[in-house]
């Protein structure tokens, strides 16, 4: 019998490597897969609470699409952004992005 | 070991040596199709849990739409991937022990809650997961609000997407 902490360890590891993924990259586009890997990991945890603790209800699921549609919008307004800005700077490094910077 | 557990250590196996590919492959294309591994992984992660539609979600929305966008942003970005230099900032040591130190922090925690070993309840035979999801998507006493405010969002990630990547003549 599969028990709800081998879920639980899964998306725990995979969130980290996300999240190393994105403390350690240099590429933006890197960068924004490190957070997909993170938003799934999320996903993992909100369906295995949902089947295991509370199967009557639906939220768990109902929250996962949400999330489906909130990371869609960020990869297509992170894309585009990486895109504008190696037309305007020729680079997607993200340690050379500082526009901002003065 | 029932075959439910050994076909879930496989997955998870699959997609933790996956994810690792996707923050340690040099080239770029190489971590996207990884990418594209681990989200299948989780696919089947979603099956074991019977999350049927979540599965497809998964596949068509993950590996079909994001994936394919990834690598295309890969493609237009060239230059950068084929390069020789570290594909890690300075501080990768520094996030390596973050990383490892959350990982730990999270096992602990998990493992002092009192649910953590919870067993799998059995589902009701009567119930249809997949059609109290459509009507609690749909009905105003659930979650009908969060998605319309989903769809605004999506239109305007498409809207502000078109105008940014938009190059001016």
């Amino acid at each position: 019998m599969i028990s709800l902490s081998w879920y639980l360890i899964l998306s725990a590891a995979l969130f980290c490597i996300g999240l190393f993924g994105v403390l350690a990259r240099k590429n933006a586009v890197a960068i924004l897969m490190g957070v997909e890997l993170m938003l799934n990991a999320v996903n993992v945890n909100l369906v295995a609470f949902w089947r295991y603790r509370t199967p009557e209800m639906i939220a768990g699921q109902a929250f996962a699409i949400m999330v489906f549609a909130v990371a869609a919008a960020e990869v297509a307004v992170g894309l585009a952004l990486i895109i504008s800005i190696y037309r305007r700077r020729n680079t997607v490094v993200a340690d050379e992005i500082d526009m901002l910077k003065l | 070991m029932t075959p439910l557990q050994i076909v879930f250590i496989i997955t998870a196996a699959t997609t933790l040596g996956a994810a690792v590919m996707v923050v340690s492959a040099r080239n770029l294309v190489h971590a996207a199709l990884w990418l594209v591994v681990s989200l299948f992984g989780v696919a089947v992660v979603f099956v074991l849990l019977n999350a049927g539609f979540l599965a497809v979600a998964q596949v068509i929305i993950y590996i079909g739409a994001i994936a394919i966008l990834m690598i295309f942003a890969i493609m237009l970005t060239r230059r950068i991937y084929s390069e020789s230099s570290p594909q890690v900032n300075r501080n990768w040591g520094l996030a390596a022990i973050l990383s490892i130190a959350l990982f730990a922090g999270l096992a602990w925690m998990l493992g002092s809650w009192s649910g953590f070993s919870t067993a799998l309840p059995e589902m009701s035979p009567r119930a249809d997961p997949l059609r109290e999801l459509g009507l609690a998507l749909v009905s105003p006493d659930f979650y009908v609000i969060p998605f319309e405010v989903a769809s605004v969002l999506l239109l305007a990630a498409l809207v502000g997407a078109i105008m940014v990547a938009w190059e001016r003549k």
